[in-house]
């Protein structure tokens, strides 16, 4: 008899949950998805922007990488994508079959770092095109030592340690050293963990591995930075905040950003949602250990904004090398 | 029997039980190795989260800064899908173990039913992912949702009810059943009247061995939307501006333990890794509690038995 009862019940249940399923979208909700590199400062300005409306407006922040995130965004899944690089043609012809339109803000910069084991005693710095000579799809299963990149280095095996194929990370990498965005050499020990990275490279002396400049900074102790020398007749340069403002850290300094649904941003949480974003930007990105345009650029970032300036600047493809300054030429326009 | 066989056999015998010491030693081994890996992680978390572990964890919601970050919005999340994966996967599982074993005819359709229950319990769980994703999120419209995850985790332990149910079924002695159709029950009176009562406490440690899969599951939640950053709950049935109906916690976005703490273990700061490890040392509590329950009930259960 129980039995029975209990059939009945859930039956009731059931049909309850159907009736109440619509109600959940009334709730001002502000969807973020996308890079995992981006995600510390969403997460920051998400986390206040939550407090100062006390928690009269919902955020919630997923990690699906930038490829995945536009995925999301392009099916007008999410009202925000963040992205560790420009939109690309694909996504930019898949938005627009869903009849997704967007404004693209740049919110930060990061420097792609190159880092070896401290133990390594041989490297003092390295060229693009010594990079280009381990990192290219050719290189697969050839260069495996040391010693066949340059003859004067150690006679010792190559381990390499990159970020995975979904992350803007990757991709953006690949362009600035290959020549040609996820076109790479497929033997290496890829992770979206960038810790795993971490703790490979500083394991193995003759390993050397790329990724976000904050995992540097917080693991110094146990890796070394390579300088970059960009090419012949330029000097070395080490990543750090002064270099990327400057811009003489390159080709491996690169914007970051976020991407807004137009039709989204008539919604008032998600237009406050920007609004605070940019207008807090440059101490949250600060706090995170970012690095962040000049205050100007937050400014220009509001206003076009509020005039819904719409589409990229970037065409479709990741350019290699844009500085701070190239930028803020590219948003005046 | 002369001396020299009485010599032989007992030589026989003395390398008999060194053959039984010998194995009894060997199945100690084993049972160290397991447990003490398992010791030593859990003493690592232990070491490394401890230190973190208070009611603020529990009551604070993930943040930046790693001192204030909190688990609230996961344990929550973890516990509610559990919820609703209970509730879909064990009526549905009980259900088709008993129809397996007391009414389904025995023929190969049965047979192949039955073959493929047991595989379905071997399929990689990023597949229900997957398949979850389809049909729940897009065919179904249900959303990136607590319902969703939570029958998606159904789907998954679906497999390890049925086998438990039907294992606990064919426990209870034949004369039962014969004796209850000798005075002319039909087979529902059967089945409700003994064979589910009887069984409940096997059917049970299968639910919670599920169970206990289901709440470390990372893959198939991630497919199906779950969320990294989420900073408030869901919203309790007749509150809020617009009173919430009774059900409406069921359609709202979620995260649970594991992605909060392999959100903690990727992160630059260390002061982050020790999150990750309270995170995972309260998650290997929840794990115990409903071990514990499940004990507990079946121990209670079994009481009630009287053969």
């Amino acid at each position: 008899m129980k039995i029975t009862k209990f059939s009945a019940v859930s039956a009731l249940m059931l049909s309850a949950v159907a009736a109440s399923g619509l109600v959940y979208a009334d709730v001002a909700l502000v969807k973020v998805d996308g890079s995992s590199t981006v995600y510390p400062i969403t997460e920051a300005v998400a986390e206040d922007f939550q407090k100062s409306k006390k928690n009269s407006i919902r955020v919630t922040v997923g990690i699906s990488g930038t490829g995945g995130g536009f995925k999301k965004f392009c099916r007008g899944e999410t009202d925000v994508s963040d992205a560790s690089r420009p939109i690309l043609k694909k996504e930019m012809d898949d938005c627009k079959a869903a009849g997704v339109e967007y404004m693209e803000f740049p919110i930060a910069y990061d420097a792609l770092t190159v880092v070896i084991n401290p133990k390594n005693d041989w490297i003092k710095s390295l060229t693009v095109a010594e990079l280009k000579t381990i990192w290219e799809p050719g290189a697969q299963g050839k260069i495996t030592n040391w010693k066949q990149v340059n003859p004067a280095w150690p006679d010792r095996p190559l381990k390499l340690f990159g970020a995975g194929a979904d992350s803007g990370t990757f991709d953006y990498f690949t362009e600035a050293i290959n020549g040609k965005s996820k076109s790479s050499r497929g033997d290496f020990t890829a992770s979206e963990d960038d810790n795993v990275l971490v703790q490979g490279v500083a394991r193995d002396v003759g390993a050397l591995g790329f990724f976000g400049f904050s995992y540097y900074e917080e693991n110094h102790d146990k890796l070394k930075a390579v300088p970059i020398i960009e090419k012949d007749g330029k000097p070395a340069v080490l990543p750090s905040l002064k270099t990327v403002i400057d811009g003489t850290y390159q080709p491996l300094a690169r914007p970051i950003f976020i991407y807004v649904n137009v039709k989204s941003a008539d919604k008032p949480e998600v237009r406050e949602f920007v609004e605070y974003y940019m207008k807090n930007g440059e101490k949250l990105v600060k706090e995170v250990k970012i690095v962040p345009l000049p205050a100007k650029a937050y400014g220009y970032n509001l206003e076009h904004f509020s005039k819904r300036v719409k589409g990229t600047k970037f065409g479709g493809e990741n350019k290699v090398g844009v500085t701070i300054e190239d930028l803020m030429k590219m948003e005046a326009k | 029997m002369n001396q020299q066989e009485l010599q032989a056999l007992r030589a026989m015998i003395v390398a008999h039980k060194r053959w039984d010491t010998l194995f009894g030693v060997i199945g100690i081994l084993a049972l160290m190795l397991g447990l003490m890996t398992f010791a030593a992680l859990f003493a690592d978390m232990a070491i490394n989260g401890l230190g973190r572990i208070s009611v603020d964890f529990l009551t604070s919601f993930p943040s930046r800064r790693a001192a204030n970050a909190g688990i609230l919005s996961a344990w929550v999340g973890s516990v509610l899908v559990m919820l609703v994966t209970a509730f879909a996967a064990v009526p549905l599982g009980v259900a088709a173990g008993v129809y397996l074993e007391e009414y389904a005819p025995k023929n190969w359709i049965t047979d192949i039913i039955e073959i493929n229950v047991s595989n379905l319990a071997g399929v990689p769980s990023i597949i229900y992912g997957l398949l979850a994703l389809g049909l729940f999120v897009y065919t179904f419209g249900l959303g990136q949702s607590i319902l969703t995850a939570g029958l998606t985790l159904a789907l998954l332990i679906l497999p390890v009810v049925i086998v438990a149910t039907r294992e606990a079924i064919r426990s209870i002695p034949q004369i039962i059943r014969e004796g209850a159709y000798a005075c002319g029950a039909t087979t529902w009176q059967v089945v409700s009247d003994h064979i589910v009562p009887y069984s409940s406490a096997g059917i049970l440690t299968g639910v919670i061995i599920g169970m206990a899969r289901a709440i470390g599951e990372t893959a198939p939640i991630i497919t199906v939307g779950a969320l990294t950053f989420i900073a408030f709950l869901p919203t309790m049935p007749f509150t809020g501006e617009l009173p919430a109906g009774p059900f409406d916690w069921l359609f709202a976005p979620f995260t649970v333990m594991p992605i909060q703490m392999f959100n903690w273990t990727s992160r630059p700061e260390a002061a982050f890794l020790s999150n990750a490890a309270a995170a995972g040392f309260i998650l290997v509590l929840m794990t115990l509690a409903m071990n514990g329950l499940a004990i507990w009930l079946r121990y209670r259960l079994r009481k009630n038995i009287k053969w």
